[in-house]
């Protein structure tokens, strides 16, 4: 069962999509019922992961299953080669546990077509797993491309008005940036082919061996650079960002925020950055640099928007300049600091686009001047949009603290001290915005009629909420759950990345540490 | 000369063009039989046709790893011949089982409809199948002219009438090149046979620089890049294939240029060997300008019929692009790619054949607006042959994109492949728009003349099969076109 575990938990949705194919087209409330039964079954089955204490001790890839998919001899191979290693463990954790979440959030959003609905939620979250756990670069690549047809179709079929615009947009964006790594995974397969040390030139963590001259690293990295950087993203490839989130439903945009975007910073720590190492030192100022901008430039995008979705988006390209900071720092804590930001992104901003979602479900606006005194309309709504909201900013005491701090401290030891200097101005910002929201949307009198008889949440609207909640307070008062598990992961390809993991002093696990030294060392000999 | 008999009889192999011969002959036969059945009754015309195409494919499979010379060496079916024999069989299976209905619908009841297409089809085996710059030629001229009637075949629609005398037109002239590039190479080599030709150029290095030689090479690969429809030779391709029935047009975009490719590989690859750089650096060009092309005019679209016939352009360049790469792994990949073709194009013209109107007036980009409400399962079966034009995984599509570029790259063309790719993106933007008056749009009609019957169905499922099983599960058929490549 163990040994099949990732495979399990992939096709799990799929195999839900092709019974509910079957199933009775305007029994909406049975499809709901099933799909949320399908993908609470795929976070159960994903669970025992999260509990496995292996990820503590060895960073190393975890739960393999290697199958040979395509041979055609010396031409090309490719193979089913999946596992999973502390980096990934949270984000596959945060996609099984977020998908339940947006299908019990969709409930009554949705109307118009939900087996289609349903049908794609599934099929973007098997998409989604399997690009985490790919081993194998053309692997990866299927399932990364296979993520833009369900959000296409999300976006362009439960979107808002301007929705064909944005789904076109999101299409050609995200797939652009995707060929041209494709050219990339097929040269790095024919180069490490022909340079004879490596049988399969598609298995990544064969390419991390592989000594790729720089002119091949500085152009190699630019393509999967380029590709990462549309998906994050990163300033000023983020256009498509704002217009996806406005335009998609709820649902859409949970996932969006919450895993799919993880999808760009994922591909830097696990692909661009450790397969082409000696291009980093090239572009980490350029790249640490956009993020800077992406953070200040968001922040204050965010801070003049009127549509409150538009805002959360516009604080979606800040929060991931923080991540993207903390991992070109290149030492344990930014790394720590921006995979947990991850996470975290994931769990506030999601929070905040369904909190946005219950207002729109409740009004069918989202600007915020037809709001105001809401608070004491809905109190528990306002209880738990203050918490989320601390937790976006990065109050201490929730989950963005942890990660703000831990990337901003990296990178400030890291060699990017002056960029972490004016990265925390995005702290300060993201507190004006969102506090300034805050008071106009849910504090004062209630000026407009419409937001009289406004109804508190519904105890559906609460259960999703409180999972969520959980998290802010468990990452922001003991985060060690997480980091535990994934140190020794991180510390391997910090070696990876040629960076020296050594330069966290005080970090939780002295012993891991330790080991780590000791296993830079013997690389450096090796050397 | 009794001596001149025997060996011309010993040199005779009739097993190297059995397959064309049954077909043929199954040709006349259903030709006889059409004579005597009722007039307007073709049903059992397609079934009788449908049964010719498997029994030819079974007899072709035969000369899979038992290459048959025949003809003193002007024919040879050896596993290159049968992979294309077999594309060429599929696609006219595929468009005879989408074309009954469609003939009735449109007022046209024709039995010698189908013989038509197995004469394409034997056609496209001789050229697949030829070593002879006459037998090539021979084939080429059995399935253009049988194309010629196919592509009017609807004698009182002027689209129709428009369609078929432009082939015939352009046909004819880029025929004449080709056959004034045969003489010249003659000329020079005094033999038509492509070894013959490879031949003298080794002996005689210095020919291959030789006027008439290059001129004669250009002139007959003009002939061919017609036939493929490769920019600049595209021109006719948009009104035949808009004009022409619209299951013609599908086997047009398959079969014929699954054949045209045989021809122009073969006698790239193995006549004119000696010309190699120039040949690369011809096709690189050529690759470019054809899928740009394609690409760029087809974005301007509203008509779907002209629509896919630029994509088909396009796709031809992306093809190509194994031409260029000039080693085992683009060789392959061109049968890879001509194969999966096939299916998502065929497949993507018989949605269509199911929801024209008589007159098919209604095949623009407006006129399937909510498609995808009203005829679901149509939608979604549209949308996986997009998503396989598009090259998007898990479908066919990506997996033959893959095979092609991974030619080039691994062959030192890294801008072309990224040229190539950076045109697979420009071509999303079409396919989308059909998605998004697929999905997007509300229905303006209620679908209700759209009556799946079960002949297209069966094709729709093959080619829906055939598409996303080589798109998960490419191993069997790379292979396969791994051993039938030069």
């Amino acid at each position: 069962m163990a040994d099949y575990l990732l495979s399990m938990m992939t096709f799990f949705p799929l195999l839900g999509i092709l019974i509910l194919l079957f199933l009775p087209r305007d029994n909406g409330g049975l499809l709901k019922g099933f799909t949320l039964a399908v993908s609470l079954i795929t976070f159960a089955i994903s669970l025992p992961l999260a509990f496995d204490n292996v990820f503590t001790t060895s960073g190393g890839m975890h739960y393999r299953e290697f199958y040979q998919w395509i041979n055609i001899g010396d031409f090309f191979q490719m193979n089913y080669n999946i596992g999973i290693d502390g980096i990934s463990l949270w984000l596959v954790m945060l996609t099984t546990f977020i998908t339940p979440i947006t299908i019990l959030s969709t409930w009554n959003a949705v109307e118009k077509n939900i087996k289609g609905f349903m049908v794609m939620l599934l099929l973007l979250e098997t998409g989604m797993l399997g690009a985490f756990i790919s081993l194998d670069l053309f692997l990866f690549y299927v399932f990364w491309e296979l993520m833009l047809i369900p959000m296409y179709f999300l976006i362009g079929i439960w979107g808002g008005k301007n929705r064909i615009y944005a789904a076109v947009k999101f299409f050609i964006y995200t797939a652009v940036g995707s060929l041209l790594m494709l050219v990339a995974i097929i040269f790095v397969y024919y180069y490490a082919q022909q340079s004879g040390t490596i049988t399969n030139g598609f298995g990544i963590q064969e390419l991390y061996k592989l000594d790729l001259p720089y002119n091949a690293q500085f152009w190699l990295f630019l393509a999967f650079g380029f590709s990462f950087a549309i998906k994050v993203p990163m300033f000023p490839l983020h256009t498509w960002l704002p217009d996806a989130h406005t335009e998609a439903p709820t649902a859409g945009s949970v996932i969006l925020a919450a895993v799919l975007l993880k999808m760009g910073t994922y591909g830097y720590v696990r692909f661009a950055m450790p397969l082409f190492p000696d291009a980093l030192p090239t572009f980490i100022p350029f790249l640490a640099f956009l993020s800077v901008v992406g953070i200040i430039y968001g922040s204050l995008v965010a801070m003049m928007q009127e549509d409150i979705k538009k805002l959360v988006a516009y604080s979606s390209v800040a929060h991931l300049g923080f991540v993207m900071l903390g991992v070109f720092a290149l030492n344990l804590q930014g790394l720590a600091g921006g995979m947990i930001q991850m996470v975290n992104h994931g769990i506030s901003t999601g929070a905040l686009f369904l909190i946005v979602g219950f207002l729109y479900e409740r009004r069918h606006t989202r600007l915020i001047t037809e709001f105001g005194g809401i608070a004491t309309k809905m109190p528990i709504f306002a209880t738990i949009f203050m918490i989320i909201l601390f937790s976006s900013i990065g109050l201490p005491g929730t989950n963005g603290f942890v990660g703000e701090f831990l990337a901003l401290m990296g990178a400030f030891q890291g060699g990017l001290r002056w960029y972490a200097v004016f990265a925390t101005t995005g702290v300060i910002l993201a507190a004006i915005y969102m506090l300034w929201v805050y008071q106009r949307v849910m504090f004062g009198k209630v000026t407009n009629p419409k937001n009289e008889n406004l109804e508190d949440l519904s105890v559906r609207e609460i259960i999703i909420m409180l999972p969520l909640l959980l998290f802010v307070f468990w990452i922001g008062i003991y985060p060690n759950t997480f980091f535990s598990k994934m140190n020794p992961a991180m510390e391997q390809m910090l070696i990876q990345m040629g960076a020296n993991p050594v330069a966290v002093v005080e970090m939780h696990q002295p012993a891991a540490v330790e080991h780590a030294v000791d296993h830079a060392e013997t690389q450096t000999e090796h050397k | 000369m009794e001596n001149l008999v025997q060996e011309a009889i010993q040199n005779v192999n009739f097993q190297a063009i059995m397959p064309s011969l049954v077909l043929c002959v199954f040709g006349m036969v259903i030709l006889m039989v059409s004579v005597f059945s009722k007039r307007g009754s073709t049903t059992h015309v397609a079934w009788l046709s449908i049964v010719a195409l498997v029994v030819t494919g079974f007899v072709a499979l035969t000369g899979w790893n038992n290459p048959q010379a025949g003809f003193a060496g002007s024919v040879l079916f050896d596993n290159f011949a049968t992979f294309f024999s077999m594309i060429c069989i599929i696609a006219a299976a595929l468009t005879i089982l989408m074309s009954d209905d469609y003939l009735k619908r449109e007022g046209y009841p024709v039995s010698e409809y189908y013989p038509l297409i197995l004469f394409t089809t034997a056609g496209a085996m001789w050229m697949a199948s030829g070593t002879d710059l006459m037998t090539i030629f021979l084939g080429l001229e059995v399935l253009s002219v049988s194309l010629y009637v196919l592509a009017g075949f609807f004698r009182n629609q002027v689209r129709s009438n428009e369609a078929g005398l432009k082939y015939f037109f352009l046909g004819a002239f880029s025929t004449g090149f080709l056959l004034y590039g045969v003489a010249l190479l003659y000329g020079v080599t005094g033999t038509t046979k492509l070894e013959g030709i490879a031949a003298y150029v080794r002996a005689n290095p210095e020919s291959a620089m030789n006027t008439m030689f290059i001129a004669g090479g250009a002139l007959l690969l003009i002939g061919f890049l017609f036939k493929v429809a490769a920019a600049p030779f595209h021109m006719w391709t948009p009104d035949v294939y808009q004009g022409a029935p619209t299951p013609i047009t599908a086997f047009m975009s398959a079969g014929p240029k699954a054949a045209a490719f045989a021809a122009l590989m073969r006698v790239s690859i193995v006549g004119l060997d000696g010309l190699q750089s120039e040949l690369t650096s011809m096709f690189w060009i050529l690759a470019v300008l054809t899928m740009t092309v394609g690409n760029f005019i087809a974005l301007s679209q509203k008509d779907l019929k002209r629509m896919l016939a630029y994509s088909s352009i396009s796709h031809a360049g992306y093809a190509m692009v194994g031409l260029v790469a000039w080693n085992e792994i683009g060789h392959s990949a061109i049968l890879f790619y001509m194969l999966v073709y096939t299916f998502m194009n065929m497949g993507a013209f018989a949605v269509l054949v199911l929801i024209g109107k008589k007159g098919e007036n209604n095949l623009t980009l407006e006129g399937i607006a909510g498609l995808g409400y009203k005829k679901p399962v149509l939608g979604i079966v549209l949308t996986i042959f997009l998503f396989s034009l598009m090259g998007l995984p898990p479908t066919a599509g990506f997996t033959a994109k893959f095979y092609i570029f991974a030619g080039a790259i691994e062959a030192g063309y890294i801008w072309l492949a990224v040229l190539g790719v950076l045109n697979s993106a420009v071509s999303l933007y079409y396919y989308l728009r059909v998605m998004v008056q697929m999905y997007f749009k509300d229905p303006e009609e209620d679908f209700a003349w759209v009556s799946i019957n079960t002949p297209v169905a069966i094709s729709i499922v093959i080619s829906v099969v055939g598409v996303l099983y080589l798109g998960i599960f490419p191993n069997s058929l790379m292979n396969l076109a791994k051993l039938a490549g030069f």
